[in-house]
């Protein structure tokens, strides 16, 4: 098994801490895993995103073209990424702030109204987490165990009492996801 | 197994030279490396360890603090990326004639001039070739993982005692600032004063009554004398040559073709075999390790097998020169690279390998 993943959005939405959970959590469940972020001037303010990849296997470039799933927080990264979906992979995308829908019909894909729900449910700064559900429901990659142990490894000790919000997080997001149509 | 961690690479290096018991890393910040000393700087080994970290005021007074501490016996530690590092070179030249260990980190970025904060391999020559004036060679090591990263650290330490020389790690942007899964070797102490002086004779340790003056030089007026000095280095080389290569294959044995990669370009060709496997072309991966001393041997006796290399660089074709000069001209030997921070794709890779090579 090997899953190639870019996630993408706008500096600050946690699409980089996203990866490092789901990295870390792969490690916890002995998976190989690599987090290759985009950085420099792009990151401060612009776009941001991160290719993860988790495999059984020895992990080769951890710089990819094509991904079997895009997670997409803005409309830059959805107009960028949605080419580099494989034939079959996944796209999931948060209609927040999207004017141009995806339009491809030989990928499978969902949407998450992640934004919306955290800031109904007062866990906006955790609004990623609910991304990453919806996710982990359509590909349980890492089981919720090992989830948990990688929530406890990325996030410095004085947020560990956060944790539990994460993985409610984590379950509104299982229960948000929808799969769309394109017509 | 050792302590399991996801960190980035130049993370690694920071963690792997306190474990490794390292006494002394001087430096100064530049992107794409500067994790290096900010995780020292956060980590405080002065409290876990006794290390002294220090930030200098610029990368030549990191490379002078480095040599005067080297000469000392200490185990010390500088890193960079590539302008830090040129400015560096005539510390490094000193280092290599005087003999003197430590280990120096290139997070390579794009050039020439202050370039880019992207990833490239740009500065092979430099590293490979001397960069600084004068017959010298450093033992160059290439890591393609953070993994490696880690381990480089004290292979480094090592073989910079082991043959008193200056050893260079020569990464990238890229394998600086990702995260992968890193098995953490196990802390060895720094030695104490009594160790060090017991293992590094040479060393200026102080002058106890019944010695001469241990001096630390570079200079000898004296032409023959210098000429021995070379002559020694040279030796030094070839033991060198004949014992610490380092180099990774992968699909070889029925290759009928060779990507020839280091580093970050390694693990893009990796997935760029795999491709093209997948559509029935029997390539193989030969990856040098050690880019000083150079796997002449081992990559002529692969050219005696395959029909074509592909040596893909993040640069204009510095490695190749190398390929060449170990498998000779009776085979196709080919460039791919991108330059100034440009990241070759597996793909173009794959197309470069079918046009240049088979159907070239």
């Amino acid at each position: 098994m090997t899953e190639e993943i870019i996630i993408a959005g706008f500096g600050g939405q946690g699409v980089l801490s996203m990866g490092k959970i789901l990295a870390y959590s792969g490690v916890m469940q002995n998976k190989e895993v690599s987090w290759m972020p985009s950085y420099g001037p792009e990151m401060r303010g612009g776009t941001a995103n991160v290719t993860v990849i988790i495999s059984d296997e020895r992990i080769s470039s951890p710089i990819l073209n094509s991904f079997d799933t895009a997670i997409i927080l803005n409309q830059q990264s959805l107009d960028k990424f949605e080419k580099a979906v494989k034939p079959g992979g996944l796209l999931i995308y948060d209609p927040n702030g999207i004017t141009r829908l995806p339009v491809r019909k030989d990928i499978n894909i969902y949407s998450i109204a992640a934004a919306d729900e955290a800031a109904r449910q007062g866990l906006s700064k955790i609004f990623n987490m609910v991304v990453l559900g919806g996710f982990l429901k359509l590909k349980p990659l890492v089981q919720p165990e090992y989830i948990h142990k990688g929530l406890e490894k990325s996030l410095p000790a004085r947020h560990h009492k956060m944790i539990p919000d994460n993985e409610k997080a984590i379950d509104i997001g299982k229960e948000l996801i929808q799969a769309v149509q394109v017509l | 197994m050792g302590e399991l961690r996801l960190m980035k690479g130049n993370e690694a290096v920071a963690e792997a030279a306190i474990r490794a018991g390292c006494d002394g890393y001087f430096g100064y910040p530049i992107t794409p490396q500067s994790e290096v000393m900010e995780y020292l700087m956060a980590e405080k080994p002065h409290e876990r360890t006794g290390m002294v970290v220090l930030q200098a005021e610029s990368e030549t007074a990191s490379i002078n603090m480095l040599y005067g501490a080297a000469g000392t016996g200490k185990m010390v530690l500088t890193s960079s990326s590539s302008p830090g590092i040129s400015l560096m070179q005539e510390g490094l030249s000193y280092m290599a004639g005087a003999e003197l260990p430590a280990v120096i980190v290139n997070v390579v970025r794009g050039g020439p001039g202050l370039g880019t904060i992207q990833p490239s391999q740009a500065d092979y020559f430099q590293a490979v070739k001397g960069g600084g004036h004068g017959d010298y060679k450093m033992i160059v090591l290439a890591p393609a993982s953070v993994q490696e990263m880690c381990d480089h650290v004290k292979t480094g330490f090592d073989l910079a005692f082991k043959y008193r020389t200056p050893v260079m790690i020569l990464s990238d942007g890229a394998i600086g600032q990702m995260m992968e899964k890193v098995v953490l070797f196990d802390p060895i102490p720094r030695r104490t004063d009594e160790e060090l002086i017991k293992q590094n004779p040479w060393a200026a340790t102080g002058k106890p009554k019944d010695r001469e003056h241990i001096i630390i030089t570079s200079l000898d007026l004296d032409p023959a004398g210098q000429e021995r000095v070379n002559l020694k280095l040279q030796a030094k080389y070839r033991t060198m040559e004949e014992n610490e290569v380092l180099y990774e294959t992968l699909n070889c044995e029925d290759a009928e073709y060779a990507f020839v990669a280091f580093g970050l370009s390694a693990r893009i060709c990796q997935k760029s075999m795999d491709l093209a496997r997948a559509r029935g072309i029997k390539v193989g991966l030969f990856r040098p390790i050690t880019l000083f001393p150079f796997p002449v041997k081992q990559l002529n006796d692969l050219g005696k097998k395959v029909k074509g290399m592909l040596v893909v660089e993040m640069n204009a074709g510095q490695m190749i020169e190398d390929v060449k000069l170990s498998v000779g001209c009776s085979i196709k030997i080919e460039h791919f690279g991108r330059f100034g921070g440009i990241i070759p794709t597996p793909d173009e890779v794959v197309k470069a390998l079918e046009t240049q090579i088979i159907g070239g």
